[in-house]
Order: C-alpha cells, then structure tokens, then sequence
C-alpha cells in the first residue's frame, strides 16, 4: 500500500514540477535565450523562477536538514561530495554551452516532449548520447578526481 | 543593459518557481531524494532493480503534465524552438554530457543546490550561467 502512495506521491511531484516549468515560463526555449542573451532585448523573468523556488526550497530542505529519514521511511539520499573538482566546472561549462544553443535544459525538454514537439524528441536523444558517452569514456576519470 | 518589460513576466515567473521549489521540497521530504532531472533520466542508463519504476514514474508525472494543463486549466504552454535541426542534436549532445560530468543540471544543482546552500552547485550555477551568456551571445550578435 506505502509503495503505491509513494509512486502517485512521485507522478504527483512530477506533475506539479511540469506546471512550475510552465507557469513560469522556464519550459519556452525561447525565453530561456531571451534570458541567457543580456546583453540584446533582456528578459529577467527567470531571476523570479530562481528567487520562488528557492525561498520555498530553503524552507523544505531546512526541514530535512532536521530529519534522519524521509517520510515515506526510506533514508535520506543527499549529495555528500564537497570539493570543488575539474569535472564539475567543466562539465557545468559545457552544459551551460548547450543550454545557451538550444534553450533547453532536461525538465523542460521532457514538458515539450509531452506537448509532442518533434525536435524535444530528438535533443532528449542527443541528451542520452552524451550521458552514455560521458558515463562510457570519462566517468572514471571524473571519479579518480 | 536593456530589459525587455513586455516579455517580462515577474508575476508568473515567481509563481512557477514557488511551484517548482514546492515540488522539489515534497520531493526530498517525502522521497529523501534531490529532484535532479538528469540525475533521474542518467539513472535509467544503467536501470537498478527497485529504482527505474519510481523514476519511469517520475518523468511520466513531467511529461503528461502539459496534458493536464491543457484539459484541465486549458493553458497551453506555449514553447517557441528557434534552434534547427543540428543545433538541437548538438544541444542535447553537450547538455547530457555536461550534467553528467558536472553531476547535476538546472534542478539538482540550480533549485536543489542554492536551497542546501551547496559551494559546489554555487561554483555548477556560476559556470553554467557563464557558459551559457557566451553562448547566447555568440548566436545572437556574432552570427
């Protein structure tokens, strides 16, 4: 019974998290470049996305930071990595470069797939390509760093 | 500097973004998970028994989500691709590989890591956004 609760509770949290994208316009590719582009026409808007989900993310993980398990029972997974390594600069960098080119990021290239936009279908591909190549050829690397 | 005012959406934007820091909240709260889009999509690379369902699960809740927003709010996002064909390929080419090595996207380390106060989604945030204003520049001023 705990496990079904849990996976409605998991499509719920994706559901809501696909309006968050949409409401607030972060899941429009074109307006993510019209952000990134600060230097032409800017547009803002995403400060206010950041600035909203990050007031209330504060509030949720300041209440974890209390817990020791989660409240479906299961324990808490949370990043325990702290140093600053090359493949986090690096692959961040180049993350941001495909961010800037395209307009999507993950979450909202999963909304658009959603709407039936062909060309989600084909970056979300893309996506899997360039995790299997990372995973395959420079993941033990990132490790050892 | 020159803002656009009439593309400008501070109201909804701030809205959105309560919505998405609500559901990354419920997400570790009840999950005692990062709401990392990537982390979750790189996972069903390599499935773990126990592990894809809820994930499959997950990415079904985002993907249908403009469904419901359609027949139940009757929003329909608009989404506007100006990229072609090889841009896109070439996108999500360099963002698969870049959330990858750098072990997080615009969720896991832009809303989940400001939210722990993470130094190591901070330094991921600042170079995705440095990438990412060159980029944009490129394509939009030298191009």
């Amino acid at each position: 019974m705990k496990k079904h609760f849990s996976l409605i509770s998991q499509y719920l949290i994706g559901v809501l998290f696909g309006f968050g994208l949409m409401i607030s316009g972060m899941s429009n590719p074109q307006k993510i470049l019209n952000f990134l582009d600060i230097t032409g026409d800017w547009d803002p808007s995403l400060l206010f996305v950041m600035l909203g989900a990050v007031l209330v993310g504060l509030c949720g993980f300041y209440v974890v930071s209390k817990r020791s398990q989660s409240f479906f029972g299961g324990t808490l997974h949370l990043p325990a990595k702290k140093e600053i390594t090359r493949p986090l600069v690096i692959g961040s960098l180049i993350f941001g470069a495909g961010w800037g080119l395209a307009g999507f990021c993950p979450g909202p290239a999963i909304v658009a797939l959603g709407v039936g936009h062909l060309k989600a279908l084909v970056f979300i591909l893309g996506m899997l390509a360039g995790m299997e190549i990372c995973e395959r050829f420079f993941m033990s690397k990132a490790v050892q760093d | 500097m020159h803002i656009d005012w009439l593309a400008f959406t501070p109201g909804p934007s701030l809205l959105g973004g309560v919505l998405l820091g609500i559901a990354t909240s419920a997400y570790v709260l009840l999950h005692g998970r990062i709401l990392g889009i990537s982390g979750i999509i790189g996972g069903l690379l390599r499935p773990v028994k126990q592990m894809w369902v809820w994930r499959i699960v997950l990415l079904l809740g985002i993907l249908s989500s403009p469904l419901w927003a359609i027949f139940l709010l009757d929003m329909y996002p608009v989404q506007i691709i100006d990229a072609g064909w090889p841009a896109v390929i070439l996108a999500g080419l360099l963002v698969g590989f870049g959330a990858q090595y750098g072990s997080g996207c615009t969720s896991g380390h832009g809303i989940c890591g400001l939210s722990r106060l993470s130094p190591r989604s901070l330094v991921a945030i600042i170079s995705f956004m440095i990438s990412g204003f060159v980029m944009a520049y490129i394509l939009r001023h030298l191009f």
